[in-house]
């Protein structure tokens, strides 16, 4: 009998190892207090699938976090959100794009999971689905901060689509010449090797309206099966081309690696070096959380007792 | 081995009813194609552009559930979606939610080609065209009076159809007892042809593959299918290019066209090997089907539904175009 396992993420990138204390420590906490949340859930008895739910529901509502609340703007000063959602088991998922009002877009790609035929629903209509079923929504002030706004400012000024991360250059501001955000997301796994992952995102700042990203996106940023569960974050075009998520799980089960080797293959492989970090459970209570850009905002557990929370690789 | 080749589709799973001239309209049709794709390849065009040409061209002609003639949505539109892949770098490109874009194909490479992004949708992705000065119509241009009829049935039956072009007069009622083969929940005489696809292989040995399709009869707007999703309905590396079509739903779980490529990097399977394996074990309890090619050459056809309009040939002389086993 395996135990279980849960790892989270809230975006890879790169993250200055002199991040001020300003901007680190309210991630840490609000890794660690998803974490908690995740582990009383499984502990609980809850079904993978709701334990990533109700993590990724809660990293949205963190302002410190690029999806939900706090999300990036598009080119527009607007947010356009994403998430998608999938179980191992049955390998059924849900995923929504373009949400502009929706305050929980996982819970939302669920209930296209659970309530249509269809797996992924997007923009007005997606927006008109949920209305229809009752879910939360929220003006536009509850989802947009002044990082983010500031953000967008310093993009547009260096005319370029940027990742949540870059290193501040001696001329951007102290305060907002990085962007420490990502995509956030969850997997987990348990006792009795059942597995989900879920994630979500705002995207990328300065995104053109209409820009779908690799989030949504089963195989590419989400996929669960069988054998494991994975989430992927970073550049989202690299990781459409490199199918990210699927191919963890596919390397277990067409190369018999295990999941250390065929997350760690992957990162290294697949995607370019800078691009791409993920986070993998097995149906064995395995954790992997490799990454190739400078840091990734991650947290784990598992049941024999060991957590960790992490930013960069040796912190 | 070697050379080029090619292979296009019309759709997976087809009513065994459909009247003999419909059989004979998209053989043509299909046959047309794949002699537009040969002549490019006879004069060295990349396997890239040889594929968008060909969807387009299947876009154009109002027969296949693509481009003009696609299915409507609930609201009697039309809301297209395509996504095409090159091999050689894996790039790609994608849209989905589109409405005055003549060829979404064409929109979909402009997206891999001239933005900064992967995949763009809705009114997003229609400015986009506007700025890129692609050709647009009016939303009506899509709309096809046999798709009206067949919207009509659809909403009568209240559920989702597959773009059906037995002609109303077919008789859908009676035809829906004759045959117990189910597609997606629904009688088989009520499911049609669907989705357009090409793969191509040129003389260097670079693969690229496209998918194109107004998605499902009476769909809710706004809804998105395997068609632009890349890995789901489209897949090109170094080693093939694949396009795929059938249950939606089905295609996106199973990655189907993103597992023909890794089961030949990760195990080591040859083309046909793939397509057998990916369609027998992959599939769950859908129904679909598949086209690919080889970097050596090869062109491989795979389907667990009943029947795929299909069209494939290669640089030897070969050429075939089915619709049956």
């Amino acid at each position: 009998m395996v135990g279980w396992a849960i790892a989270l993420h809230g975006g890879a990138g790169a993250i200055p190892i002199d991040i001020q204390d300003e901007r680190r420590i309210p991630r840490e906490t609000a890794l660690r207090h998803c974490l908690d949340l995740g582990v009383s859930a499984l502990k609980s008895g809850k079904p993978p699938l709701d334990v990533v739910e109700l993590v990724v529901r809660e990293l949205e509502n963190q302002p410190d976090f690029n999806a939900g609340k706090g999300s990036v703007l598009t080119t527009q000063g607007t947010v356009e959100m994403e998430a998608s959602i999938m179980d191992g088991k049955t390998k059924r998922c849900g995923a929504v794009s373009g949400l502009t009002t929706v305050v929980n877009p996982i819970s939302l790609a669920r209930l296209v999971m659970e309530k249509t035929p269809h797996i992924y629903l997007a923009f007005h209509a997606a927006e008109a689905f949920a209305r229809a079923h009752g879910v939360e929504t929220a003006e536009s002030s509850h989802f947009i901060t002044p990082e983010n706004i500031a953000r967008l400012q310093q993009a547009k000024e260096f005319n370029r689509v940027q990742l949540d991360y870059t290193i501040p250059t001696p001329k951007e501001s102290q305060n907002y010449g990085d962007s420490q955000v990502g995509t956030v997301g969850c997997v987990a796994v348990d006792s009795a090797g059942n597995l989900a992952s879920a994630t979500s995102t705002g995207g990328y700042v300065n995104k053109m309206v209409g820009r779908i990203g690799d989030t949504p996106l089963i195989g590419a940023g989400t996929y669960a099966n069988h054998l494991c569960a994975v989430s992927a974050t970073g550049i989202g075009e690299d990781i459409i081309r490199g199918t990210v998520a699927r191919d963890v799980a596919a390397l277990m089960e067409y190369k018999g690696l295990s999941l250390t080797e065929a997350a760690a293959y992957v990162i290294d492989q697949s995607v370019p070096r800078g691009s791409c970090g993920l986070v993998a459970v097995s149906a064995n209570g395995e954790v992997t959380m490799p990454f190739n850009t400078i840091g990734m905002f991650r947290a784990c557990a598992t049941e024999d007792g060991y957590s960790e929370i992490r930013i960069w690789p040796n912190n | 081995m070697g050379g080029w080749a090619i292979a296009v589709h019309g759709g997976a799973g087809v009513d065994p009813n459909l009247p003999a001239e419909r059989q004979e309209e998209a053989k043509q049709l299909l046959t047309r194609c794949l002699n537009l794709g040969i002549a490019a390849l006879r004069s060295n065009i990349s396997a890239i552009d040889v594929v968008e040409l060909v969807v387009r061209e299947l876009e154009t002609d109002p027969l296949f559930n693509s481009g003009r003639g696609s299915a409507l949505t609930e609201k009697g539109t039309v809301e297209m979606e395509a996504s095409i892949m090159d091999g050689t770098k894996r790039r790609c490109g994608a849209v989905s939610g589109i409405t005055t874009v003549k060829n979404p194909i064409s929109l979909a490479r402009l997206v891999m080609d001239k933005s900064p992004h992967s995949y763009l949708a809705f009114s997003g992705a229609e400015d986009f065209a506007r700025k890129q000065g692609v050709e647009t119509v009016d939303n009506e241009y899509f709309v096809t009076e046999d798709n009206l009829g067949m919207l009509k049935l659809a909403k009568e039956a209240n559920s989702i159809l597959f773009d059906y072009r037995i002609p109303p007069m077919g008789c859908a009622g009676a035809a829906a007892t004759d045959s117990p083969i189910q597609m997606n929940g629904l009688p088989i005489s009520i499911y049609a042809p669907e989705t357009v696809g090409c793969v191509v292989v040129d003389s260097e040995g670079r693969c690229a593959a496209g998918t194109s399709t107004g998605g499902l009869m009476n769909k809710m707007m706004g809804r998105i299918g395997d068609s632009p999703l890349i890995g789901a309905g489209t897949y090109a590396s170094e080693l093939c290019g694949v396009s795929c079509t059938g249950e939606g739903e089905a295609i996106i779980r199973s990655t189907l066209a993103r597992d023909v490529s890794a089961v030949m990097e990760y195990k080591g399977l040859n083309l046909q090997e793939a397509v057998d394996y990916v369609i027998k074990h992959r599939l769950d309890e859908g129904f679909a089907g598949l086209i690919a090619v080889s970097n050596k050459g090869e062109v491989v056809c795979g389907f667990n539904s009943n029947g795929m309009f299909r069209g494939c040939a290669t640089e030897d002389g070969f050429m075939e175009v089915a619709i049956w086993e």
